[in-house]
């Protein structure tokens, strides 16, 4: 039976390194050591895997190893009514799923040509608003988890924990909401959750100021975070980077302003900049994001308007239930919609919207029908963490944790 | 569009879908494109997609999606390659190219000349196929693994308290005594 394990040879180890690799100085021999972070650490967030090439304890060159998490949800895609891949949006970025069911929906209505009703525009400015909130918490309590503070992700996980009772009151779900369809959402808003939402903007923004209390002037905190990891505006441009990512950096690009949709320009926010772009400065515009999430949130309640939730277009949406059980015309309509769903039109569109990672975009390739030819994602915190192998060489090894904690990147997305 | 003549005459502009822009360039234009577009202000490259249209001629589309931050526009190019051909990387103009371009090659087999470091990304190395064409099957293929991962038996596994897979909870369940003397 022959072994498949190979002989192990004696010798001197600087005698056989030099041997390798002859162009290294007599100073560099024996120094360099690889070391192999993830792709199941605790600071890698996920399935991310980094090998580190080290001289002491400073890194000299990186090599980022992703895809432990590719499930092939592009390929799935391909092969599923627009409705059917609703439920793979949400294990994208699963820290923030209902805006993801919210740029997938936006996405499709796009190639449809669907224009919502004000109301639908406004719930999904709700849930894209609270999963920020939501997904920009737990960044926080486990970056600060990362570089020492342990209490924050407790006090974060309180507050995430209201949040998840409010989307559950909305969606029925907690975590995997599938709550968008195309044209529209699977239902209306319940009643008494608009006062929810008010209730949590009105003890929000008191918590906020705690958490900031706790970590703005931490020493710890700050000196394992300020000036490391500093990215320059026009590289992180360069590298595609979003999201606070990118505006850590100074460069105040927001899709909501720029390319708006779902009436963001009828809102009154301000867009968070950093000046130095280090780990502190994308923390600090995380933390002032959630309060400009709270100011969209007071606003959208204020203006709910009514009327229709979704769409008329029967052909398109699913017609009320009473009306399926009783007349004939929903009830084939009913059919149509769940077994064939909507038929596109021949076509291509790119939608970008900003999620709490950054620009999550649908790039839809449609050959007609009721399924995409080809439908891309373009996953943020797949082009943030394509600058890690530029950014990490000359960090010590104590550092890699608060850059990576600093990046928030979810594996989900990253690797679809 | 207030791109210089020069850029423009080699973008064949498309019909406006949707109120996005799109234009179709020849591969071997594309470096020279890509730059001369960077410098008019679209600086920032979105993303690269590539798109397998089996059955036509040339079989594949590479989708380059372009931003101009200042002036709040989108522009999108397009070219045709066909199965075999490279095409001219930009990633020397963005370096955000090179992880999309590894991921075409990765999932399209679409070759890009000039990349600097054209690895497979999501799937491993020595992976024989690329899944997102449309001749791979959902299902997937069979493939040799390399000889690491999920071959050695788990430290645990016929352990003690250790669960195996069974329809049966008493064949699942090792504490469970043996069937004759449970006396069945």
């Amino acid at each position: 039976m022959s072994s498949t394990v190979l002989p192990i040879s004696f010798g001197d180890a600087v005698a056989r390194t030099a041997e390798a690799s002859p162009n290294l100085s007599a100073d560099d021999v024996g120094e360099k050591l690889v070391l192999n972070i993830g792709p199941s650490h605790p600071s890698t967030h996920g399935v991310l895997r980094l090998v580190l090439e080290l001289d002491g304890e400073v890194i000299t060159k990186t090599d980022t190893e992703i895809g432990y998490l590719h499930r092939g949800d592009e390929k799935i895609a391909e092969n599923m009514t627009w409705n059917q891949f609703v439920p793979y949006t949400d294990r994208l970025d699963y820290m923030a799923p209902l805006a993801n069911n919210v740029a997938y929906a936006c996405a499709v209505e796009k190639l449809m040509g669907f224009e919502l009703p004000p109301r639908a525009k406004v719930t999904r400015v709700i849930c894209c608003e609270l999963a920020r909130i939501s997904a920009h918490l737990l960044g926080l309590g486990a970056f600060a988890m990362d570089v020492g503070a342990m209490t924050m992700f407790l006090y974060t996980f309180t507050e995430r924990e209201k949040i998840y009772n409010l989307i559950e009151f909305l969606t029925g779900a907690r975590f995997t909401t599938s709550f968008t369809r195309v044209g529209g959402q699977i239902r209306d808003i319940p009643p008494g959750f608009l006062e929810g939402v008010s209730e949590f903007c009105a003890q929000f923004p008191a918590q906020l100021d705690d958490f900031g209390s706790m970590l703005n002037r931490n020493r710890i905190f700050v000196d394992r975070t300020k000036d490391i990891g500093i990215i320059p505006a026009d590289i992180a441009l360069d590298y595609g980077l979003t999201g606070p990512n990118l505006r850590g950096s100074g460069n105040d690009y927001d899709v909501r302003k720029v390319f708006p949709y779902l009436d963001y320009e009828s809102y009154d926010f301000e867009v968070p900049v950093g000046q130095t772009g280090d780990c502190y400065d994308r923390f600090a515009v995380r933390m002032e994001e959630m309060r400009q999430s709270v100011c969209i949130l007071r606003q959208a309640v204020a203006k709910m308007p009514g009327g229709p939730w979704q769409i008329d277009d029967p052909k398109n949406v699913l017609p009320a239930k009473d009306k399926v059980l009783t007349k004939m015309e929903e009830l084939i309509h009913q059919f149509i919609v769940v077994t064939q769903g909507p038929d596109a039109p021949v076509g291509e569109v790119y939608f970008g919207a900003e999620n709490p990672k950054g620009e999550l975009g649908f790039y839809i390739h449609s050959h007609g029908g009721g399924v995409p030819h080809r439908l891309k994602i373009r996953a943020p915190s797949f082009c943030n963490l394509s600058i890690l192998s530029q950014l990490l060489p000359g960090h010590t090894v104590s550092d890699v944790p608060a850059i990576l904690g600093s990046f928030d990147f979810v594996m989900g997305e990253c690797d679809r | 569009m207030s791109e210089s003549p020069l850029v423009m005459e080699e973008i064949t502009m498309l019909p406006e879908f949707r109120g996005e822009a799109s234009g179709a360039v020849v591969l071997e234009k594309i470096p020279e494109v890509m730059a001369a577009l960077k410098s008019e202000g679209f600086t920032f490259l979105v993303d690269i997609t590539g798109v397998d249209n089996q059955g036509e001629d040339p079989r594949f589309e590479v989708v380059y999606e372009l931003c101009d931050l200042s002036k709040k526009k989108h522009l999108r190019i397009k070219t045709m390659v066909a199965e075999g051909d490279p095409v001219p990387s930009v990633s020397a103009i963005w370096r955000t190219a090179d992880w999309h371009e590894r991921e075409i090659w990765d999932m399209l087999g679409i070759r890009f000349s000039g990349h600097p470091d054209l690895r497979r990304i999501l799937m491993w190395e020595g992976y024989p196929h690329h899944p997102l064409r449309k001749d791979f099957p959902l299902a997937g293929l069979p493939t040799e693994m390399p000889d690491i991962a999920f071959t050695a038996k788990a430290p645990l596994e016929g352990g003690p308290f250790v669960t195996s897979s069974a329809t049966l909870a008493q064949d699942r369940e090792p504490r469970a005594h043996p069937a004759e003397e449970r006396n069945l």
